[in-house]
């Protein structure tokens, strides 16, 4: 099983998106995790295989694109790197009025999925967080051991929506 | 008069736009820019529009300062990686460039090139902020120190027309708080959507921190509005407007939509944190004076090009 390195193509997810915040509690970063992620990290066979399970799963979950820096618990578990600009702060603007994407007009743009899905789950406000250009040496990684080793913890920040300062300040713990 | 003075004035700015053309002739900005000389505090100069190769926004912007109106330079992060992108950043703080506008681009599927890699190694609001660090703390998206800063004014866009409608304002809102000072809009025909999501803007403190310009641009023939209804992604053209071009003459419809832009510029000039408006007129630049002064918004005053360039 190799990347999807095809161009990206909006993707719909098999997984409803409480499922997704159910389950990412059960993934938490806690040290346990930290130190089965410090274990992968030194037995090279252990990473292949548990990135190519972490790979399977999300690729049929999300569309996975395994960028190894995973934005999905900020954007209503809906793939952002999944836009054809692969765009990670919101959608562009070119949407249809019908919702479709510019590039793929018979597919739903991915912004729209995922403002709908992470509203819908009373997780609206993640949205205007503001997330950081992606680290391209991470791709192939898997964004689990990354997470888990605290290697994420600015990959969004909170948007001084009302306080305006442009200050940016990590979110911390999610 | 430039548009950071008219930003600061609190004066209505204007702006418009200039395409480069499809080859190594100067004359075309040239020609473009005298026709908008005097009238406009700043012309965008575009950046490969619509995926189709031109002249450079750099080298465009560089033509329209020399003929005496001062450009905001697009750049869009289609064509370019975080490299080649604050490259020309730095390159249009160099040569005195006093405004950018950050987009993300069109997709090269719609260009003369569709065979293109399409690059979006950053997005628009990544590169507002990469912006914004560059030249209010001299650092690099790599956190190296560079040298002189540059000192334009950082630019961004939004289409409050586009779904999904209730985040269009809160995603202004997102580039804003990266750093962006002003923003210009899609085309506005509908000024009742535009006006909500002016309100929503209000709401949020975006227009305290941002200038708003509104979009606005004639549609002078039914064909342009069929190509901007189907043919250019995230525009709007609501029925109304359809109706009043379609019940006027064939040798009217021209006329007509010059009229429903006049009267677009003076409805959105009345909406509350409207900092002025973008008038794109493609290929009619000509008409841009007219239709300013028949909306009743003045020459600009002489444009000084001295004092433009670096923030120190």
């Amino acid at each position: 099983m190799t990347t999807n390195d095809s161009w990206p193509r909006p993707f719909r997810p098999r997984l409803g998106a409480r499922l997704g915040y159910l389950l990412h509690a059960g993934l938490a970063k806690n040290r346990l995790y930290a130190r089965l992620a410090t274990w992968l990290e030194r037995r090279p066979r252990a990473y292949r295989a548990f990135t190519a399970a972490e790979r399977v799963t999300k690729q049929e979950l999300f569309g996975c694109r395994m960028c190894g820096q995973c934005a999905l618990p900020a954007t209503g578990y809906t793939c952002p790197m999944t836009c054809p600009k692969q765009l990670r702060n919101g959608p562009c603007g070119g949407v249809s009025p019908t919702g479709a994407c510019e590039v793929h007009p018979e597919l739903t743009c991915v912004w729209v999925v995922a403002i709908e899905r992470a509203e819908a789950a009373g997780h609206g406000a993640d949205l205007d967080m503001l997330h950081r250009p992606i680290d391209h040496r991470m791709r192939d990684q898997s964004s689990w051991v990354n997470y888990w080793q605290g290697r994420d913890d600015d990959l969004w920040t909170a948007t001084p929506l009302a306080g305006r300062e442009l200050g940016l300040t990590p979110v911390g713990e999610r | 008069m430039s548009l950071r003075e008219a930003f600061d004035a609190g004066r209505f700015a204007v702006t418009a736009e200039i395409g480069p053309p499809r080859g190594a002739d100067p004359e075309a900005i040239t020609r473009k820019a005298e026709l908008l000389r005097g009238w406009v505090d700043a012309a965008n100069v575009t950046d490969n529009q619509g995926a189709h190769v031109r002249m450079s926004s750099l080298a465009g912007s560089v033509l329209a300062m020399r003929a005496g109106v001062e450009p905001v330079m697009q750049l869009t992060c289609r064509d370019r990686n975080r490299i080649a992108l604050q490259s020309d950043l730095i390159s249009a703080g160099a040569v005195g460039i006093p405004n950018v506008l950050l987009l993300s681009g069109d997709h090269p599927r719609f260009g003369d090139h569709p065979d293109a890699a399409p690059v979006f190694d950053l997005d628009s609001t990544q590169l507002v902020r990469t912006a914004r660090t560059l030249r209010d703390e001299g650092v690099l998206a790599s956190g190296r120190e560079i040298g002189t800063r540059p000192g334009w004014l950082v630019g961004a866009v939004e289409n409050p027309f586009a779904p999904p409608r209730s985040f269009r304002a809160r995603r202004l809102a997102k580039k804003v708080a990266a750093g962006a000072e002003f923003a210009q809009t899609q085309y506005v025909f509908d000024v009742e959507v535009f006006a909500a999501w002016m309100a929503r803007l209000r709401d949020l403190g975006v227009t305290e921190g941002c200038k708003v310009l509104a979009g606005v641009g004639p549609i002078r023939s039914l064909r342009v509005m069929e190509f901007l209804r189907s043919g250019v992604p995230g525009i709007h053209v609501p029925d109304e407007v359809e109706r009043r071009l379609r019940g006027v003459p064939a040798d009217r419809v021209a006329d007509e939509g010059v009229t429903m832009c006049v009267e677009t510029i003076q409805r959105v000039a009345a909406i509350p944190g409207v900092a002025g408006v973008h008038v794109m007129a493609f290929g009619y630049e000509r008409g841009v004076p007219g239709i300013l002064e028949r909306a009743g918004i003045t020459p600009r005053p002489a444009v000084s090009m001295e004092g433009l360039g670096h923030a120190g």
